[in-house]
């Protein structure tokens, strides 16, 4: 298996090299779907310019990148383009190996339920065959390092690639059990961007499944692994960003950072939900539905715990696609990220209800987007309503396509549990519904 | 302690009161005491902060040798009556362009030391809605403009007093003032209710405290920052309404003296027209042992040749202005009517009438000009008619070249959609063989995202590296960008400064009502020391007429210049107005969409359907139900 991910890798590679000595390599930075006023590369320079003028990057309201990115920059940025595809393909290298040791775990697991006959006999064609799932991960990590979205974002050099890589490798150590690491890696990513905070539920769920000790309320030993983990995260996050605040000794980059991610006060267009929205608003309402829209991201971490708790790596999967989906300055490096996983989730392409409808949409609204941002700001023949139409519809697509895969889910493992051809009371062929 | 004022003080503690050299030769001017005298303005406008810092602090000191005599005997009127007294003047300069250009200045002293706790009620010359204003923000200095229509430096040369399009304000206020940004809103509401003007629009956004470009220009200690404010409005449209208040404020009103030729409908019939207000600290004599407040008002207007004058290249103040002067203003020590004929010595290109003998020359702006003057005070200067009304007709039909003006800028904005964009900014120095360095100042509003990495500065083909950046990046909705950079101009060069920007979406509410005019940005100031021909007079107390001593000048080999480029017009992205309704429903509807799958998957389980009853016996269930017998 080494050696077609190092083909693939190759090739990866040598696409993002091609495209950086391009003249692309100038347009696509510009893009409003591949970099936000978050992760845009100008954004990094013109941070690591105002440092050397002597002026605070945070001064401004043009840098928003955490302290340690300009620190790391202050070293790399001359080989920046490297650092970026490393970065990619170190994505799909930590992607590929989790998914590898999660199918591992999956296998194992249905196994056992195969000895133990907890399966209904006609359910045999749900299962899982080794070789279905020995291409998976290599798919996994071809999914995400030849989806043009990365590539794009890769070649913008947009700060959301090393995002990504933070939270594959904390995928990575999360699957292989190492809650140190984890946790560090966790708290890396939450100090980065706030929202994958919410990945916290699902790693630790994942960790105690792993030690076999059940999510019980009563046992000392759940108690016990749940504070040493949340110790180990928000220890880690402690010292992150008190050694952010030892590097510039200032906590400016707290409300330049993190009070800009929640409080949205930039609206340059972007495939989002929130710019077009809070440009409208009522100044009354806003800070209303700015934080009904922020509460909305961090909500689903609850309910969705309770009833995938038997599944975290799913329940990581959704956690991504809906922090990518509602969050403030979403770029399609953020969407390449849940969609790397949609071939683990293969076996469940017979129980999705509208996949090709949405990929077409997804295609559609791809293309349509540059198409509609030239009408507007360049021929001025259109206005800013056809471009928010566009974000609308590419964000129903996703949230169409979580949602498929989330009922593909839960279907699948009611099938598995009562049998996949149900019969009615009467005898005859039922369908499923649900109540 | 008390040691000198400056080095071209240090002569002037020398008698020089027998003017000997020959730039004092024509001075025939009737003001014969001392006091009198213009204040040595010893600012400098340049970087040469050190050697700055030393003169300011003697400065000091010396102002706290004097304090004490009015400190200790508050009680007690000033030994002296108060010497306010009031000048004023019109200069009139023939363009090479054909237009003509007119330049008024009033000045009025104002002997009073409101600082130290007295409280003035009693006002001679000096007007009291202003003095009152003055005295409650505890203003040091106060400049501020009104101007419709750019300035044209390569066909009119360079003005007197430059001053940008639209409103601009700056401001020192005293050291004592603790709540500098609260003194700021206060003083800028009271302003724009005094000049009827939008002035009140000057907010954070556009207040930037720039570091070296506007220094004070009068007698002051202050060189620190913290106590400056400087707005431009490049949006602001000057009318009569804001000329009527202005006009109010001079001792004489518009009832007597040059005042009477402000007729609004000519004055804004013009290429050009800037009204301005000056107020500073000035010494009181050339020993300079105490200091008056000096109100200069300027109003510089510039007429067309083919608007006004009809095609006819023939002037009269009466054509100009409609009026002609009868008298000056009574309470004027001095009233005086400058005309340039600087390119007319022999009058073969214009003639002038009725003719004058008396001459004057100054040295303005680098330039030795000659002037035919008018004194308004003498009687015989109206003649029979008793009414002056200068003629001036053009004999040859070209005026000749024009001296190039040794420093010009320009501005524009390049780049082409709405996403991203290029400030460029040309300077010309326009001398043959010497290079000199410039102060750039520019202010740009938060919504257009400077990126100052994207910096260039080049000359001659080649990088030019500003030897000084201050650079204060924006806050959104809350501060401007702030740069400011020294350059060299290399000798017979064009600088071109560029920078790129991004430009922002703003909320619906912050547009203003017509969003696709654009949005101004200021004009950029460019702030220099230029090298002069001409010996620039450096002593000066000597009298010598208002236009050209406002800059105050250190060396003899240069002077002071001030250029402002034009204001930006620059269009931004728009969101629709018209659909805020349909935007918060639709986006909260997606948002719903999510939520509502979500929920139905979270909340429900899978069940097998049963099918559900027919319409018959649903209806005859509820029958029974209601009859109380066993359903079907």
């Amino acid at each position: 298996m080494a050696a077609p991910l190092t083909l693939l890798l190759i090739v990866a590679v040598t696409i993002r090299a091609v495209l950086f000595r391009s003249s692309l390599a100038e347009l696509i930075p510009e893009r409003v779907e591949v970099v936000s006023p978050l992760n845009a590369w100008k954004r990094v320079v013109e941070g690591l310019a105002l440092l050397d003028l002597g002026v605070s990057p945070y001064a401004g309201d043009v840098f928003h990148e955490t302290p340690l990115i300009i620190y790391f920059f202050h070293f790399v940025s001359d080989y920046a383009e490297i650092v970026f595809m490393m970065a990619d393909a170190l994505t799909a290298v930590a992607l590929y190996l989790a998914v590898k040791d999660y199918n591992k775990t999956v296998f194992r697991k249905q196994k056992y339920a195969l000895e133990a006959e907890r399966y209904p006999l006609d359910c045999l064609e749900l299962i899982r065959t080794p070789k279905e799932m020995y291409y998976i991960p290599l798919k996994v990590a071809m999914f995400y390092l030849l989806n043009p979205f990365t590539i794009l974002s890769c070649v913008a050099k947009s700060t959301c690639g090393l995002n990504n890589a933070v939270i594959a490798l904390f995928i990575l150590c999360t699957v292989k059990g190492s809650s140190l690491m984890s946790a560090i890696f966790l708290a890396l990513a939450t100090y980065q961007s706030i929202y994958p905070l919410t990945l916290f539920a699902p790693a630790l769920l994942y960790l105690l499944q792993r030690l076999y000790i059940p999510v019980n309320w009563q046992r000392s030993s759940f108690w016990l692994f749940t504070t040493q983990y949340t110790f180990m995260y928000l220890g880690s996050l402690c010292v992150m960003v008190c050694l952010s605040f030892f590097l510039l000794s200032s906590w400016d980059f707290l409300s330049s950072v993190y009070g800009f991610i929640l409080s949205v006060p930039d609206l340059t267009p972007n495939i989002g939900l929130f710019w077009y929205f809070f440009a409208e608003m009522f100044e009354h309402f806003r800070l209303f539905f700015i934080c009904v829209f922020q509460i909305n991201v961090f909500f689903y971490t609850i309910p969705l715990s309770i009833k995938l708790k038997e599944h975290p790596i799913f329940l990581i999967f959704m956690q991504i696609a809906i922090i990518s989906i509602f969050k403030s300055y979403p770029t399609v490096g953020d969407i390449a990220l849940y969609m790397a996983f949609l071939p683990a989730w293969n076996h469940l392409y017979r129980f999705l209800r509208n996949i090709f409808l949405v990929s077409v949409v997804l295609l559609a609204c791809s293309t349509l987007f540059p198409v509609l941002w030239h009408l507007w700001i360049y021929a001025g023949s259109a206005n800013s309503n056809f471009y928010y139409a566009i974000t609308l519809l590419f964000n129903v697509a996703q949230i169409l396509l979580v949602s498929d895969y989330f009922y593909a889910y839960l279907r699948r493992e009611h099938h598995l549990t009562h049998g996949l051809y149900l019969k009615r009371k009467d005898g005859s062929e039922a369908t499923l519904v649900l109540k | 302690m008390c040691y000198i004022y400056s080095e071209s003080f240090v002569a002037e503690t020398n008698p020089v009161d027998a003017p000997s050299d020959n730039k004092a030769d024509h001075v025939h001017d009737t003001m014969q005491n001392l006091d009198s005298r213009p204040a040595p303005y010893v600012k400098d406008q340049t970087q040469e902060a050190a050697e700055e810092e030393r003169q300011w602090e003697a400065t000091e000191v010396k102002e706290a040798d004097h304090v004490p005599d009015t400190m200790q005997t508050p009680d007690v009127p000033p030994p002296t009556p108060a010497k306010d007294q009031f000048q004023e003047e019109l200069v009139i300069r023939p363009l090479h362009s054909g237009d003509i250009y007119a330049s008024f200045q009033f000045r009025t002293m104002w002997d009073t030391d409101f600082l130290r706790g007295s409280k003035v009620s009693h006002y001679r010359l000096f007007p009291k809605s202003l003095g009152q204003v003055i005295s409650k923000f505890s203003v040091r200095e106060l400049h501020i403009s009104f101007t419709q229509g750019y300035w044209r430096t390569m066909q009119w040369g360079q003005p007197f007093l430059p001053s940008p399009p639209g409103a601009e304000l700056w401001v020192w206020f005293q050291d004592t003032v603790t709540d500098v940004d609260g003194a700021w809103k206060e003083l800028t509401n009271v302003l724009s209710g005094i000049f009827c003007a939008s002035l009140n629009f000057i907010d954070s956004t556009n207040t930037v405290q720039p570091s070296a470009s506007f220094k004070p220009l009068g007698l002051g200690n202050v060189t620190d920052q913290r106590f400056l404010r400087y707005a431009v409005l490049p949006r602001e449209i000057v009318c009569t309404e804001n000329l009527t208040p202005w006009k109010k404020l001079l001792p004489c009103g518009s009832k007597a003296g040059l005042a009477v030729l402000m007729k609004s409908e000519k004055l804004f019939h013009s290429s050009f027209h800037s009204q301005a207000l000056h107020f500073r600290p000035v010494c009181q004599d050339w020993k300079c042992k105490s200091t008056v407040w000096e109100l200069r008002q300027t109003l510089n207007v510039v007429f067309d040749l083919h608007t006004s004058g009809q095609g006819k290249r023939e002037w009269s103040l009466f054509k100009m202005f409609s009026r002609t002067l009868t008298e000056a203003c009574p309470l004027a020590s001095s009233s005086k009517v400058y005309v340039d004929v600087t390119d007319n010595p022999q009058g073969e290109l214009f003639e002038l009438s009725p003719t004058t003998p008396l001459l004057s020359q100054a040295v303005v702006l680098g330039d030795r000009r000659t002037y035919s003057v008018y004194d308004l005070t003498n009687q015989a200067t109206f003649g029979q008619t008793r009414s002056l009304n200068m003629l001036l007709r053009w004999r040859a039909a070209e005026s000749g070249d024009m001296l190039r003006p040794l420093l010009h800028g320009e501005r524009y904005v390049a780049g082409y959609g709405l996403q991203t964009g290029e400030i460029h900014t040309l300077m010309y120095n326009n001398h043959p063989y010497r290079a000199f360095p410039v102060l750039l100042l520019d202010t740009v509003p938060w919504y257009l995202r400077l990126y100052i990495h994207t910096l260039t500065v080049t000359s001659k083909g080649r990088d030019n590296k500003p030897s000084y950046i201050h650079y204060q990046p924006s806050k959104d909705r809350l501060r401007p960008h702030l740069l400011e950079m020294l350059v060299q101009l290399p000798p017979n060069s064009v600088t071109e400064v560029t920078m790129q920007f991004e430009r922002a979406l703003l909320k619906w509410t912050e547009y203003t009502p017509d969003p696709n005019h654009g949005f101004y940005v200021g004009s950029s100031v460019i702030s220099a020391l230029v090298p002069s021909v001409v010996a620039m007079d450096t002593n000066s107390t000597r009298e010598c007429p208002l236009f050209s001593s406002f800059f105050p000048c250190k060396e003899e080999s240069s002077y002071f210049m001030r250029v402002y480029t034009e204001p930006l017009l620059v269009n931004l992205p728009t969101p629709d107005f018209s659909m805020p309704y349909n935007v918060i429903c639709l986006t909260c509807t997606v948002v719903a969409v999510g939520y509502g799958s979500l929920y139905n998957l979270l909340t429900r389980t899978f069940q097998v359907e049963e099918p559900s009853p027919g319409l018959a016996k649903r209806l005859a269930n509820i029958i029974r139900r209601l009859r109380g017998v066993p359903l079907l």
